[in-house]
């Protein structure tokens, strides 16, 4: 059985959920078995998880699973995990997901695999799976030693598919008197775009914009195509733009499926974080800035001429 | 406080990729290697600024070979007290979660802080192994730590915004941009650095879990195509059409 450990926030399923659910599914095909999910807390609707393609789902609560603990959310999963014999557990990238991996890894004794963006494959008997590395210069294939395995599931790696019908709801409770951490608070941005990991579409500025003033082109481009907006480095040093929107190696590493980036230069630690962006745009007056070489399109003049024509053709084109 | 700083080492970011053996190895010829800039920046530079405040001593663990001791002084230079070194070559990051597990419980550390992730294999795993093996909390992505008669609170990301926890000690953290200000070796430091001592010790059993077996090539962009600046409708048609992501 694989089992997808489906995340929610406020009780809402986070698109990362229907990807994993739908990974999951696709790799149950794979090695021959059933896709189960697993929901922890407060949840609208688990039983929907099944029309991604989980079969059952576990729907844990109780104390403990209020808020985020990596400690007690680990051994929610791998209870459920060890009584359903999972073959794979699968989780999000994501910084719920990634603090639960490493446990899920030791406490079951399965081989893990984090930032998965490609489906297992079954090579004699073993399960092998591909990730990036070397901030995306690179694929490198992993071999599990173990009979069962850990991923976590890179965002954007596939859609959420919908095909089948609502699943068995199983609910659990737990009491789980080992919790030592307690969620205090929660900070969200304001707004409608997604978050910047999970974002589909990303624009993006840099130093070329002169100030913090001139953000207004960016904004609107973003609010015609309903993108979240990010920006190099320099820019978020310099406090033009808030921390959380700093894309690259320090920052947030995205991978949307369109990256419009404008008056960004694309020094490596800036690509480092976008380069698995599957489609790219840079405008930039330098001919010779480095990052048209990582583009698929670009356009080479004033960006303040340039973004808000672009604005205009979007509008245009969606009537 | 006992401090426990775990340190990798990772080829600089500009570092030719490059494979070999059948791409099954990462080829280091003529590879630059440096501290991974998370551990020193942030996970580091944060156990030194908690040492200068209420005292303690600042230990830096690193898994490798002798080839580690360049990154090991630089972390003795920029502040650290004194370092172990576990002899043996890192294959995953199981391994490696294990090596320090065991010397860490061995030595009783209050707080054990890494980098959020490594700039090479961007595993982020090490830390939330670390603490499953000691049975202690973890919080990843640390922008703020405080220590409070015993209490931890700390502000980590999440997608979209921060949140803020509060925990026992020990404790393990990882750390992101936010949590501390890079610092730079000064010649005192270098020098005081080659006399702090330098502790090797051997690996305890531990069988990978999980392996690379082999390395590829993403398959490379076709040339960038150049967009008349005056004429965004033909970039839309693009994007909609060829590419379509809108």
């Amino acid at each position: 059985m694989v089992l997808v450990f489906a995340e929610s926030q406020n009780g809402q399923f986070k698109k990362t959920a229907f990807e994993a659910v739908t990974y999951g599914k696709k790799s149950a095909e794979i090695l021959g078995t059933t896709c189960e999910a697993i929901v922890i807390g407060k949840a609208e609707n688990p039983a929907q998880l099944g029309q991604y393609g989980a079969n059952k789902v576990h729907h844990l609560t109780g104390s403990g699973f209020n808020s985020f603990d990596s400690q007690s959310y680990s051994n929610g999963i791998a209870g459920v995990a060890e009584r359903m014999g999972a073959k794979l557990i699968v989780v999000s990238h994501t910084s719920t997901g990634k603090s639960v991996l490493g446990r899920l890894s030791v406490k079951l004794n399965a081989g893990s695999v984090s930032g998965v963006n490609h489906l297992p494959e079954s090579k004699e008997g073993s399960i092998c799976v591909k990730k990036n590395v070397f901030s995306g210069k690179a694929i490198a294939e992993y071999k599990i030693n173990t009979p069962n395995a850990v991923f976590s599931l890179m965002g954007n790696t596939l859609k959420p598919e919908q095909s089948g019908t609502d699943a068995e709801l199983i609910e659990v409770q737990l009491e789980d008197t080992t919790v030592k951490t307690e969620v205090v608070s929660v900070d969200l941005q304001q707004g409608s775009a997604a978050p910047l990991p999970e974002a589909e579409l990303v624009v993006s500025a840099g130093r070329g914009m002169k100030g913090p003033e001139n953000w207004g082109i960016i904004e609107d481009l973003a609010n015609v195509l309903g993108a979240t907006t990010a920006c190099s480095r320099p820019v978020a040093d310099t406090g033009w733009r808030p921390h959380h929107e700093h894309v690259g190696q320090t920052g947030v590493a995205i991978r949307p499926n369109l990256y419009i980036a404008a008056g960004i230069s694309g020094a490596i630690q800036h690509l480092a974080g976008v380069n698995n962006s599957k489609t790219i745009v840079v405008i930039n007056k330098d001919p010779e800035a480095p990052f048209f070489k990582a583009a698929d399109y670009g356009v080479c003049a004033d960006l303040f001429d340039v973004v808000p024509r672009l604005t205009e053709a979007i509008k245009k084109a969606k009537g | 406080m006992k401090y426990l700083v775990c340190i990798s080492k990772t080829p600089e970011t500009t570092a030719k990729i490059a494979f070999k053996d059948g791409n099954s190895t990462f080829d280091t010829d003529g590879v630059q290697f440096i501290l991974n800039p998370y551990d020193e920046w942030y996970a580091l530079v944060k156990a030194i600024e908690l040492k200068e405040a209420n005292g303690g001593t600042v230990t830096v663990i690193n898994v490798g070979g002798a080839g580690n001791d360049t990154i090991i002084r630089k972390a003795l230079a920029i502040g650290a007290d004194e370092a172990v070194r576990v002899n043996a070559d890192a294959k995953s990051g199981f391994f490696v979660a294990k090596q320090i597990a065991e010397y860490a419980k061995a030595n009783q550390f209050d707080l054990i802080l890494l980098g959020k992730e490594t700039i090479d294999y961007n595993g982020s795993e090490v830390g939330a192994m670390v603490a499953e093996f000691m049975e202690l909390p973890y919080l990843s992505y640390g922008t703020d730590l405080q220590i409070n008669e015993g209490v931890a609170t700390i502000k980590r990301d999440i997608e979209g915004g921060s949140e803020t926890s509060k925990t026992s000690l020990p404790l393990v953290v990882s750390a992101a941009k936010g949590m501390a200000e890079q610092r730079i070796p000064n010649m005192r430091g270098i020098m005081m650095a080659k006399r702090k001592p330098l502790n090797v010790i051997e690996p305890v059993a531990c069988e990978d879990l999980s392996i690379v077996v082999s390395y590829s090539l993403p398959a490379g962009k076709s040339s960038v195509k150049m967009i008349d600046p005056e004429n965004m409708d033909e970039l839309v048609r693009l994007l909609q059409e060829e590419a379509k992501v809108i």
